[in-house]
């Protein structure tokens, strides 16, 4: 059977696309489905980094390519900590128009029967880039945050992925702030989903744990107590099927629910 | 309820600002919108009035407040029954 082909597009940079392909990238491995990460973000590859991977690169998407590496499988890396995922990075000296659509689908067709599934980080913008970058994708996350000018693009993207004939997008809210979103000062998930009418996958929120994650090169996934990783968890498990209830939202309650949380020891 | 503090607006003024401002965006980048409600409003209205084609305005404006779609439609005759 052949893998399914994702690809985690945002618009807006900065708002997490790279941490959501490392984190659902691993959460799938994580269950045994056999996963490659595409960083299809050429001249400023950050996936290789977030995955604690940077060390370990000698060929890359553009070599792939043009066939400077002999087969694929060379220019894949195998993840330090799961035998079952592999990412094949951007190159770093190269710009966009360094590989084609054509080119995109070649490399995905190649890997399709080898793995449940392929995920591409998409550059942000909606240029050369995106193009590739959506080429030989037949699914789509979009990522947003709960912010005016990032929701903005995020609709922009949901266009241009119908365009492309990818019409049911799923939707990643990231960074959400309980808290904010309790004094109003937040747009909240039912805000977003009105506006951009599109499924949700998963909400995702702040989480300093991502930004440790990240110093150390281990998605938070892998880290149980992490509030992020729990929420990529659950992404993981719906977008293989499952119905999991969203984790409610529960920022601080001003005084009294401190209080509470004391009386139960939190 | 909130008795002790004021709801921030901010969350609000997001809500609405982002709605104007994708009244704009789709508009635009889907060209072919208007010229399709443009071609259903003239079906429509010709059952009841006869109108000159040529001459109807559509334009959708959005501004800091609201968004609204204004159409200018001259009417030649008004129809004595349905057709």
């Amino acid at each position: 059977m052949a893998g399914r082909v994702v690809v985690v597009t945002s618009g807006k940079g900065g708002v997490g696309k790279t941490t959501t392909v490392a984190n659902i990238g691993t959460g799938l491995a994580l269950r045994h489905k056999k996963v490659v990460m595409i960083d299809a973000d050429i001249g400023l590859r950050n996936l290789d980094v977030v995955m604690g991977l940077e060390n370990r690169i000698v060929y890359d998407l553009v070599d792939v390519a043009e066939k400077t590496c002999r087969s694929i499988n060379k220019a894949l890396i195998k993840d330090k900590r799961l035998s079952n995922l592999f990412l094949l990075p951007a190159a770093q000296t190269r710009n966009k128009d360094a590989i084609t659509p054509d080119q995109m689908i070649e490399i995905v067709e190649g890997l399709k029967e080898e793995f449940d599934y392929i995920l591409i980080d998409c550059p942000a913008g909606i240029e050369r880039g995106f193009n590739n970058a959506v080429a030989a994708a037949t699914e789509a996350i979009v990522v947003t945050t709960p912010e005016v000018s990032a929701v903005r693009d995020a609709d922009r993207i949901i266009g241009l992925l119908q365009e492309k004939e990818i019409y049911e997008p799923l939707l990643v809210l990231n960074r959400l702030r309980p808290e904010m979103v309790r004094k109003g000062d937040m747009m909240d998930v039912d805000d977003i989903n009105d506006i951009l009418a599109i499924k949700l996958l998963g909400i995702v929120p702040d989480d300093e744990e991502i930004i440790i994650s990240t110093n150390k090169g281990e998605p938070a996934v892998l880290n149980s107590h992490s509030k992020a990783g729990e929420a990529f968890r659950n992404i993981v498990k719906r977008l293989e099927g499952e119905e999991v209830p969203f984790m409610p939202i529960n920022g601080e309650t001003g005084l009294f629910g401190k209080f509470l949380k004391l009386m139960h020891g939190k | 309820m909130k008795f002790f503090r004021e709801e921030s607006p901010s969350k609000k003024q997001a809500v609405e600002r982002l709605r104007l401002i994708l009244v704009h965006d789709r508009a635009k980048v889907s060209t072919g919108l208007l010229e399709l409600l443009r071609g259903e409003i003239i079906n429509a209205i010709s059952k009841y009035v006869e109108i000159d084609e040529n001459e109807i305005e559509i334009e959708l404006n959005a501004n800091d407040s609201k968004a609204e779609l204004v159409a200018n439609i001259p009417v030649v005759r008004v129809r004595r029954a349905i057709e």
